[in-house]
C-alpha cells in the first residue's frame, strides 16, 4: 500500500504544479473573466481536497505502518467517541460553506446575460454548427474541415487534427456577446474550454449563455454531448478579433451574401453547378451519405444509383429543402441558399455515374423557398 | 408450524404488501411527474416553457422608465415545407404596454399539411412575465397548398418584470403534426410516408 | 468454469454446535444436473448463480471496454467505426451497471444476509429463483440487439432522448424490454431482501445489532424499490414515444427532452448509491476483522448510510448543470450535492479511525478493502470538485467525469465486491484462496486501475469530451497510457478467475471462523457452509454491535 501512496502523491503534486499555465494537463485559465473565476474555484477545491487527502491518508498509512499485527500490535478497545464524531461532521460543513460562497457568486455572474452588445444564435445540427448573427443577416454553417483521409490514417495528421473547421465563428473582443442556443435534431453541447462556455442545445427550446473575450486569438472546442455517429467530429473554432476587424469582417460577409443572392437570377451552366456543388456536398452531405454517395444504410440511404432520387427531381429537391422529420436529414431551406441547394442537387444527380444531365437552376429552388 | 414461524410468515406477507404498494406508487409517481413537471415549469418558467392558453390583459400602469427589447425568432424544422416569418424581428416596449406583432405562415408545397409552432422564451425567468393575449402556440394549424396565413401575437410584459432583464427572446419552432386522422386524410397524397 | 456447489449432503457438514438443530434433509429428493440449478430455491445456490452470472457479465462488459480502449489507443479510426464505437460504450455501461455490479451485490446479499442474521433462507425462496432467472433472459436479449439490423443501443447508458427515441436504431424496443425485465428482477430481489431482513432475524437481534452489510443492503433495497419503478416509467414513456406516437420527450408534440433527463437522473442518482452502499457494508465488515478491533462509530455508520440514501433523492440535477436550469435550481442542487460529502466523509473517517491503534494484518480481502478506502476517497474528491456548479461547466461530459465515476465504481464498487469474495470464499468453499496469487491479483489490479483511470483526469481537464471515437493530438499520451492500463487491468482479472477456480477445487482448509478477528454470525457455521443452515434460529448474543 505504501508504494501506491508513493505513486499517487507525486502525481497529485504534478497535477497541481502545472497551475501556472495551461500546458495540456490542467484546465485552461481561459481568456474571459468567468473562465478565470472558474479556474480559481477549480484550483481552490483541488487544494482543499489535497489537504484533506494528506490528512486522512496520512493517519491511515501511519496506522497501517505503526499498528501491524506482525509487529505484535495489540488492538485498542475504543469504538465510539461522540465529540470527535461531531467535530468531523461539523468541520467539513464549514469547509463546504467556505467553497459555496465564491461558487455562488461566480454562478450568478454566469447567469447574467443582460446588456449584451451582440446576439449570436448557435444551432446544433447532426453534425455541424450553425451560427446566425441576429439582426445582421449573416449566417453560416461550420463544418469540420479535417479530411477523412487523416482520420483513416491515409494522410499525415495536421496540428489541429479534428479541431479545425471550414468557417470559424468570428467574435469581437471586449464586447458582451449573448449566445442563444438551440438544436435542429438531438441534444448537442457547445463547448469552448478557453471561453468556459458549455451549454446544451436542446431541440425546440432556447438556452442562453454569454461571453466577453479579453484577448484576441483562436479558441477551439468540441461538441460535448453524445449526438450520434459523428459526435466526435463536430468541432468549434472561435476567432476572437479586435472590434474594428470584426466590423470589417461582418461587412464583407454581408456583401458576400448579397453577391450570392444575385446569382439566383441568372442561368447557370452544368459545369458551373457541379463545381459549386462538390464542396457543398463534401462539407454538408458526405459525413452521412459518404464521399461517393454510397450512404450507410439503414440510417443514411445511398444517393448514388438511387432510382427514386434520379426519377423524381421534385422529390429529390423536397428532401433537401424540407428535410425528413425524425431522421438526421435536416431541412436545408434556411441553412443553404438557393444557389447552394441547386448546385448540390445538380451534383448528386450527375456525380457517381448518375449523369442525368439535369442542371437545376437556383431560380427554380428560390421559388420553393418563398420568403 | 410454530408460533414463531407463523409470526414470521405474517411479517413477510406484510412487508411484501407494503413494498408492492410502494412500487405501484412510485411507478404512478413517475408518470405523475410529467404533468407535475409541466406545472413546475410554468410556475418557475423553467426551460422557457410558456403557458399555452391565452391570458387576459391586465390593465396596469405602463412603466415608462424602462424599455425592454423583445426579439422574435422563427425557425423551421425537418419535414414541414412551411416558412414562418415575423413582421418585426425586434421591438422595444415598456413593461405594462400591450404590443402586437404579425407572424406569417406560408405553405411552399402544393399539398395541404398540418403544423404547429412551439414557443420558447429566454431568459427563462422572463417567462412568467410575458402575457400572451392571443397566440397560436401549440395550436395545430392547417395550411392548404400554397396558402399563406398571417396571425397576430398580442402580448404584454408584466410590470413586475425583474429589473435585470433587458432583452427577451421569443423563439418559435415550427414542427410538422403527425396525427392518425390527418394521415388517413392525406393518404392519397404523396406526402404521407415517403421518407427516404 | 464448473462452480463448486455448496455440499449436497448436509449431514456430512452440519455437525458442529452452532449448526445443531438442523433437520435431516436427505429426504428431499433434489433434482440433478441442470434442473437442480433451474429450480433451486436455496439462497446459497442462488447466490452462487448470481455471482457466476455477474462474473461472466463483468468479462463481457470488460471486453466491450477493451474494444473502446483499443480504438482509443492512438488518434485516428483504426479498428472500428464510430457507429460500433457508440454501441460498445453504451453496452459497456449498461452491462457493467445492470448485469455485473448490481447482480454481484445481489449475489453476495443472497449468500450472506441469511447467514449474517441467522435466517434459514431468504423470506421468499421461489421468488428468489425467479428474480435470478430473469437476468439471463434480460441480458441475452440486450446483447442480441448488437446483431440486429441497425445495431444495438448507441446512445450511451444514459440514453438521453431524443437520441434514444426519435433518432434511435430499430432495436431500441428490445433494449427497453431487456431493461424492463432486468428492472423487475432487481425489484423482486429488493423486496425479498427487505422481507428477509425485517422478519427473519434471529431472536434477540435488534436492527442496531445487524452487521453493516445487512444494514447497507436494507437501505439499498429501499432505494431499489423507490427508483426502479421510476426507471420502468421512463422507459415505458420512451416505448410509447417510439411506438405509439406520444410525445413525452419530443418538443414537436409539446414534450420536453429535458424532462427525460430529470426523470432519468431521479432514478439514476439513487442508482449510483445502489452500486456503492453495499460496498460500504462489505468494507465495514472487513476492516474491523483485519484490524482486530471493533468498527469505530457503528451507529454513525448507519445514520450516514441513511443520510446518503435520503440525500440521493435531492441531488439528481447535478448531472444537468449545463442543460440550462434556472439559477435557483443550480444553486439548490450544488448545495445539496456538496452536502453529500459530509456523511461520506464520516464513513471514511470511521474506517481510518478503526485502523488507528488496531492490530492490522494484510490478507487479500484487507488489501482490497484498504485500496477501496484510498481510491474511493479519490473518486469522492473529484466528485466534490464536480459538485461546484460553475466548475462543472468545464468538467461536464469530459474525461474528468469518466475518471471520477470509474474511480468510485471500479476501485470502489468492484474492489469491494472482490474484497467480499476473498473474505467469504473460505465460508463458501471451505478453502482459503491462494494467498500469493490473490496478492498478485491485487497488485496488478491496483496498477492497472490507476494506470487506466488516473490519466483520464488530465485528459478531461485538458478538454477531451467523453464518448468520442477519435481525439485531437494533444490527448494522445493520456489515451495511450489509459489503453495500456486497461489491457493490463483486464488481463489481470483472469488471475481472479484462477484464484476462484483453485479455491473451489481445493486449498488450505478453513475452519468455521476463517479469519481471526471475524465476529459476525456467518462465522459460527462450518466452512464450507452446509446447504441448510440455521433451520433452528441461533441464539444471538449481543457482544458485537450496539451496546
Amino acid at each position: 500500500m505504501r508504494s501506491l501512496w508513493q505513486w499517487l502523491l507525486p502525481t497529485c503534486v504534478i497535477a497541481g504544479a502545472n497551475q501556472a499555465q495551461a500546458n495540456g494537463w490542467n484546465m485552461p485559465v481561459g481568456v474571459t473573466d468567468i473562465s478565470r473565476d472558474i479556474y480559481g474555484l477549480h484550483m481552490t477545491i483541488f487544494w482543499v481536497c489535497v489537504a484533506i487527502g494528506l490528512l486522512v491518508f496520512g493517519v491511515m498509512f501511519y496506522s497501517l505502518f505503526r499498528y501491524r499485527h506482525s509487529k505484535g500490535a495489540k488492538a485498542a478497545e475504543f469504538h465510539e467517541h461522540t465529540s470527535v464524531e461531531v467535530l468531523w461532521t461539523a468541520i467539513p460543513v464549514l469547509i463546504l460553506v467556505g467553497m459555496a460562497v465564491p461558487a455562488t457568486a461566480t454562478l450568478k455572474n454566469m447567469y447574467d446575460t443582460s446588456e449584451a452588445d451582440l446576439d449570436v444564435m448557435i444551432i446544433g445540427q447532426q453534425w455541424r454548427w450553425r451560427y446566425e448573427y441576429l439582426g445582421e443577416d449573416v449566417a453560416f454553417n461550420s463544418n469540420m474541415s479535417t479530411p477523412w483521409e487523416q482520420i483513416r490514417g491515409e494522410a499525415a495528421r495536421g496540428e489541429h487534427y479534428l479541431l479545425e473547421v471550414d468557417e470559424p465563428l468570428v467574435l469581437p473582443i471586449n464586447r458582451k456577446i449573448r449566445f442563444l442556443m438551440t438544436s435542429d435534431d438531438v441534444i448537442h453541447s457547445w463547448w469552448v474550454p478557453d471561453l468556459a462556455v458549455k451549454q446544451d442545445t436542446i431541440p425546440g427550446f432556447i438556452n442562453e449563455n454569454w461571453v466577453q473575450i479579453n484577448e484576441p486569438g483562436i479558441y477551439r472546442g468540441q461538441c460535448a454531448e453524445l449526438c450520434g455517429v459523428n459526435h466526435g467530429f463536430m468541432p468549434i473554432v472561435v476567432h476572437a478579433v479586435e472590434e474594428d476587424e470584426f466590423e470589417i469582417w461582418l461587412a464583407e460577409r454581408k456583401e458576400a451574401a448579397e453577391q450570392e443572392a444575385m446569382g439566383v437570377d441568372r442561368e447557370w451552366e452544368l459545369d458551373e453547378l457541379m463545381a459549386r456543388g462538390e464542396p457543398v456536398y463534401r462539407a454538408i452531405c458526405a459525413s452521412c451519405h459518404q464521399a461517393e454517395g454510397q450512404g450507410a444504410p439503414p440510417a443514411f440511404p445511398a444517393l448514388a444509383n438511387n432510382a427514386q432520387l434520379i426519377d423524381d427531381l421534385d422529390w429529390h429537391i423536397d428532401r433537401i429543402v424540407n428535410g425528413v422529420s425524425g431522421t438526421a436529414m435536416p431541412a436545408f431551406r434556411s441553412t443553404l441558399n438557393p444557389v447552394e441547394i441547386a448546385a448540390v442537387v445538380t451534383y448528386t444527380r450527375n456525380a457517381w455515374g448518375g449523369d442525368t444531365g439535369d442542371a437545376v437552376q437556383p431560380a427554380s429552388i428560390a421559388e420553393k423557398i418563398v420568403q | 408450524m410454530s408460533e414463531y414461524e407463523a409470526a414470521r410468515a405474517a411479517g413477510v406477507r406484510r412487508t411484501v404488501i407494503r413494498s408492492t404498494a410502494a412500487l405501484i406508487g412510485m411507478f404512478a409517481f413517475a408518470f405523475a411527474l410529467v404533468p407535475l413537471y409541466d406545472v413546475f415549469c410554468r410556475i418557475t418558467g423553467l426551460n422557457g416553457k410558456v403557458d399555452t392558453t391565452a391570458q387576459a390583459i391586465i390593465h396596469e400602469e405602463v412603466d415608462q422608465s424602462r424599455y425592454i427589447t423583445v426579439q422574435f425568432i422563427t425557425r423551421g424544422s425537418a419535414g414541414l415545407p412551411w416558412q414562418m416569418s415575423v413582421a418585426t424581428r425586434q421591438m422595444r416596449v415598456h413593461p405594462g404596454q400591450t404590443a402586437e406583432v404579425d407572424f406569417t405562415f406560408t405553405n411552399n408545397s402544393q399539398q395541404k399539411s398540418w403544423g404547429r409552432a412551439i414557443p420558447s422564451v429566454s431568459p427563462s425567468s422572463a417567462t412568467n412575465h410575458l402575457r400572451k393575449v392571443s397566440c397560436f402556440c401549440f395550436q395545430e394549424q392547417l395550411l392548404q397548398g400554397d396558402e399563406r396565413l398571417t396571425i397576430p401575437l398580442v402580448f404584454q410584459l408584466a410590470r413586475d418584470l425583474p429589473e435585470e432583464i433587458t432583452t427577451i427572446t421569443l423563439v418559435y419552432t415550427l414542427y410538422p403534426v403527425h396525427n392518425m386522422v390527418l394521415d388517413a386524410s392525406l393518404n392519397n397524397n404523396k406526402i404521407a410516408g415517403d421518407k427516404i | 468454469m464448473a462452480p463448486k456447489l455448496p455440499p449436497q449432503h448436509p449431514l456430512q457438514h452440519s455437525t458442529t454446535a452452532a449448526a445443531d438443530g438442523q433437520a435431516d434433509h436427505a429426504h428431499h429428493a433434489s433434482p440433478k444436473g441442470i434442473m437442480r440449478w433451474l429450480l433451486t430455491t436455496n439462497h446459497k445456490e442462488i447466490g452462487s448463480l448470481y455471482l457466476i452470472f455477474s462474473l461472466i457479465m463483468f468479462f463481457i462488459g470488460g471486453i466491450f471496454a477493451l474494444v473502446v480502449r483499443a480504438e482509443l489507443f492512438q488518434p485516428g479510426l483504426q479498428l472500428i467505426e464510430p457507429e460500433f464505437f457508440n454501441q460498445m460504450t453504451t453496452m459497456h455501461g449498461l452491462i457493467m451497471v445492470f448485469a455485473a455490479v448490481m447482480p454481484a451485490f445481489t449475489g453476495l446479499a443472497n449468500w450472506m444476509i441469511p447467514l449474517q442474521i441467522g435466517a434459514p433462507d431468504m423470506a421468499l425462496p421461489r421468488l428468489n429463483n425467479f428474480s435470478f432467472w430473469l437476468l439471463p433472459v434480460a441480458f441475452t436479449l440486450l446483447l442480441s440487439t448488437l446483431f440486429m439490423p441497425g445495431g444495438g443501443p448507441n446512445f450511451g447508458w444514459t440514453f438521453y432522448a431524443p437520441l434514444s427515441t426519435t433518432y434511435a436504431p430499430p432495436s431500441t424496443t428490445f433494449f427497453i424490454l431487456a431493461l424492463h425485465i432486468a428492472g423487475v428482477s432487481s425489484i423482486l430481489g429488493a423486496i425479498n431482501i427487505v422481507a428477509t431482513i425485517l422478519n427473519m432475524r434471529a431472536p434477540g437481534m435488534r436492527m442496531m445489532d445487524m452487521p453493516l452489510f445487512v444494514w447497507t443492503w436494507l437501505i439499498t433495497a429501499f432505494l431499489l424499490i423507490a427508483v426502479m419503478p421510476v426507471l420502468a416509467g421512463v422507459i415505458t414513456m420512451m416505448l410509447m414515444d417510439i411506438n405509439f406516437g406520444t410525445s413525452f420527450f419530443d418538443a414537436a408534440g409539446g414534450g420536453d427532452p429535458v424532462l427525460f433527463q430529470h426523470l432519468f437522473w431521479f432514478f439514476g442518482h439513487p442508482e449510483v448509491y445502489i452500486m456503492i452502499l453495499p460496498a460500504f457494508g462489505i468494507v465495514s465488515a472487513i476492516i474491523p476483522t483485519f484490524a482486530r478491533k471493533r468498527l469505530f462509530g457503528y451507529a454513525s455508520m448507519v445514520y450516514a448510510t441513511a443520510a446518503i440514501a435520503l440525500l440521493s433523492f435531492l441531488v439528481w440535477a447535478h448531472h444537468m448543470f449545463v442543460v440550462g436550469l434556472p439559477l435557483a435550481a443550480e444553486l439548490f442542487f450544488m448545495y445539496s450535492t456538496m452536502l453529500i460529502a459530509v456523511p461520506t466523509g464520516v464513513k471514511v473517517f470511521n474506517w481510518v479511525t478503526t485502523l488507528f491503534r488496531g492490530s492490522i494484518s494484510f490478507e487479500p480481502p484487507m488489501l482490497f478493502a484498504l485500496a477501496f478506502v484510498v481510491l474511493f476517497t479519490i473518486g469522492g474528491f473529484s466528485g466534490l470538485m464536480l459538485a461546484i456548479a460553475p466548475a462543472d461547466f468545464q468538467y461536464h461530459d469530459t474525461y474528468f467525469v469518466v475518471a471520477h465515476f470509474h474511480y468510485v465504481l471500479v476501485p470502489g464498487a468492484i474492489f469491494a465486491i472482490m474484497a467480499g469474495v476473498y473474505y467469504w470464499l473460505p465460508k463458501w468453499t471451505g478453502h482459503y484462496p491462494h494467498e500469493r496469487l490473490a496478492q498478485c491479483h491485487f497488485w496488478c489490479s491496483i496498477v492497472g486501475v490507476n494506470l487506466t483511470f488516473f490519466p483520464m483526469h488530465f485528459a478531461g481537464l485538458a478538454g477531451m469530451p467523453r464518448r468520442i471515437p477519435d481525439y485531437a493530438l494533444q490527448f494522445a499520451d493520456f489515451n495511450l497510457v489509459s489503453s495500456i492500463g486497461a489491457f493490463f487491468f483486464g488481463i489481470s482479472q483472469l488471475i481472479f478467475v484462477l484464484v476462484i477456480v483453485l479455491c473451489v477445487r481445493g486449498g488450505r482448509k478453513a475452519p468455521a471462523q476463517a479469519w481471526e478477528g471475524a465476529e459476525d454470525l456467518e462465522w459460527s457455521v462450518p466452512s464450507p457452509a452446509p446447504l441448510h443452515t440455521f433451520e433452528t434460529p441461533p441464539v444471538f448474543h449481543r457482544s458485537h454491535h450496539g451496546d
